[in-house]
């Protein structure tokens, strides 16, 4: 991390009456990083981002941007841009007045600024769109307005609010490609937050979890899925199997809580296992490339993801599930 | 609990459950039915009444005689143009604008806020002090100002006190709008008029603006514009059709008025009195017929260059 970090809160909190909406966050966010927000709704993620932004004014504590104090800064007098979830385009204006709204504020000449709306719509892959109307586009395609919007005045900080929520998968995949291509050639750093846990791992340098106001967890993707600081990141980030203290210890001899991946478990048939580790399959989903199973153990119910095909149980869905010590990530008490 | 066996319940037998099958299979016959009453009413009773009213106009009243030509001829509209009658027009517009305009100034913010701010008991709050005006006789409301307006009423007493006595007789000096007292001068006529029309500007501004998400607003801001920028560039121009919705109301209102410039103002004729006094008194049906068609030209007027100027584009 560079010694000045493009975003830094420090005992940042936001309080809606008696609403936490953040409570002491602490975060710094590097220049040049693609950094995520996770966190279930109503988590304190948008509020995070919208206090980056400026929309809303921290209740406590310290916002820095490129080292400079912007608490009390009002969003206009920020080089941070936003990218809105629902787009945010001016419906009374073609999209080419859209995109170059910012340089019209700066009085930029109308043909330099019908050439630098062109170049933006141009690098998002919209060339020829800029006389349209917002409402004549897709969702896919205001979703690129919004981003040429906020990317032609080049700002130190781009922020992105659940920028591919209302997208459908096949668009979401591709603009996800895009986003990481379109970063890496502006060099700009990128926040974006999102509740899409596989969206924040595949795009991500870093990820921030966050759960019920507080950051619980920040480190590179693999890092938090292999390694979560607590039960909540572990179901979270990848729905890992979470393992009760007294469960560990009957199979691993250790009294701790613990997770364990669903496709780090073996599903097989019921031999002489250890008894604790026999149970029924509740539940077969067939995803594809591998088949969930759902297994009821005793207590305690388990997901397994395995090759599709590799394994059938029988009629009576007796199996024993399997999985090595190194597997089990050890972990302190639920947060 | 009783389950329905059968796939497809059988045919209705009431004759109301029929009829609602009927139409569930004919769309177009129930959009007919919806339409019908209002059709009636506006095509028969007022287009109609409207096209009669039109055809008066192009009549001409015989001079010696007082009697009615039911001739074709344009003369009507040339004692329009006559310096007397032009004025009581001219005067007529210039109190719509200043009403339309002041109404839209004063209306605005308490839209705005009502529209961004309001939640819950605060917008319950909002909706009945816009609206209680309206609950009460106007012929009250109005009786009630020209007390407030009056030399001795409550205005002129409590600039009196303060010690600004002088405002008011400057204000009442002012050529062309001033006059004796508040009560008997155009500028009294404008107050009245505002408070009377006020709330027909607020509803639809606010209404505009309630359609404005917060998230455009941010992103102007986002995007560098202060607040008055991001005022004029986006607020303004989405909430123009919900203005340009209430001006109507407030113009035309105004334009047609006869009781308010009667009682409070310096006497002189709106059009809405000089309708009354030709219809009436004078028995000119042209001449009324002509001064009503003005109010109706000037709205369709404005409303063009209301449409060319763009304060429909964001409908």
């Amino acid at each position: 991390m560079s010694e000045r970090p493009a975003v830094s809160l420090s005992r940042v909190s936001r309080h809606f009456g008696l609403t936490r909406a953040m409570d002491e966050v602490d975060l710094e966010i590097a220049e040049g990083e693609f950094f995520a927000m996770l966190g279930p709704s109503g988590s304190g993620k948008t509020t995070c981002l919208r206090v980056i932004a400026g929309f809303e004014q921290p209740t406590s504590g310290e916002v820095r941007i490129f080292g400079e104090n912007a608490t009390g800064v009002p969003p206009y007098r920020r080089n941070v841009n936003t990218v809105f979830q629902d787009y945010a385009l001016f419906p009374h204006m073609n999209v080419a007045d859209n995109v170059a709204y910012s340089l019209m504020l700066r009085k930029v000449p109308k043909a330099e600024r019908a050439r630098q709306a062109e170049e933006a719509l141009e690098m998002v892959r919209l060339p020829g769109y800029g006389a349209r109307r917002p409402a004549e586009l897709s969702g896919g395609q205001r979703q690129r307005v919004a981003l040429a919007r906020a990317i032609i005045n080049r700002p130190k900080v781009l922020l992105l609010d659940e920028p591919l929520g209302a997208l459908d998968l096949k668009l979401r995949e591709n603009m996800q490609e895009e986003l990481k291509s379109l970063q890496r050639r502006l060099g700009i750093t990128f926040v974006f937050v999102t509740h899409d846990q596989s969206e924040a791992l595949s795009m991500a340098d870093r990820i921030a979890v966050f759960n019920a106001g507080k950051v619980i967890q920040v480190g590179a993707p693999e890092e938090v899925y292999r390694r979560p600081a607590s039960p909540f990141v572990a179901d979270f980030v990848g729905s890992s199997n979470i393992l009760p203290p007294d469960f560990v210890e009957a199979v691993a001899g250790e009294k701790r809580w613990a997770s364990l991946r669903p496709e780090q478990v073996r599903v097989t048939e019921p031999g002489d296992a250890n008894p604790r580790l026999v149970g029924r399959v509740t539940a077969q989903s067939y995803l594809g490339a591998t088949t969930r199973f759902a297994v009821a153990l005793d207590g305690i119910a388990l997901h397994a993801i395995v090759p599709a095909g590799s394994f059938q149980p029988a009629d009576d869905g007796r199996v024993a599930i399997a999985f090595d010590r190194s597997a089990l990530h050890f972990m302190d008490g639920p947060a | 609990m009783s389950v329905a066996t059968e796939i497809i319940a059988p045919p209705p037998q009431s004759a109301a459950a029929r009829l609602a099958d009927g139409l569930w299979r004919r769309p177009g016959l129930v959009v007919a039915l919806l339409l019908a009453p209002a059709l009636l009413w506006l095509a028969v009773v007022y287009l109609g009444s409207l096209a009669t009213l039109l055809r008066q106009s192009f009549f001409s009243l015989e001079e010696f005689s007082g009697l009615v030509v039911e001739d074709y001829t344009l003369s009507t509209y040339a004692e329009l143009l006559q310096p007397s009658n032009f004025e009581i027009i001219k005067r007529t517009v210039l109190m719509a604008a200043a009403v339309s305009v002041a109404s839209a100034i004063v209306g605005f913010p308490i839209a705005y806020v009502a529209a961004r701010y309001a939640r819950g008991a605060w917008k319950a709050a909002f909706y009945i002090a816009v609206m209680l005006p309206l609950w009460s006789s106007y012929l009250v409301k109005v009786y009630a100002w020209k007390l407030i307006l009056a030399r001795e009423g409550i205005l002129t007493w409590t600039f009196g006190k303060l010690g600004l006595g002088f405002v008011l007789d400057g204000l009442l000096a002012l050529p062309g709008v001033g006059g004796g007292s508040l009560s008997t001068s155009y500028i009294g006529t404008f107050l009245v008029f505002l408070y009377i029309w006020l709330p027909y500007m607020i509803l639809p501004t606010q209404a505009a603006l309630e359609r404005v998400p917060g998230s455009l607003i941010n992103a102007s801001s986002d995007l560098g514009a202060t607040p008055w920028a991001t005022f004029r560039h986006v607020i303004l121009p989405l909430a123009a059709p919900g203005i340009v919705a209430g001006s109507i109301f407030t113009f035309s209102l105004t334009l047609g008025d006869y009781i308010i410039p009667q009682v409070i103002g310096s006497g002189r004729y709106f059009i809405g009195q000089a309708v009354y006094v030709q219809q009436g008194t004078a028995g000119n049906i042209p001449l009324a017929a002509a001064f009503t068609v003005v109010p109706i030209v000037i709205m369709g007027v404005y409303l063009a260059v209301a449409r060319k100027l763009g304060a429909f584009d964001a409908l």
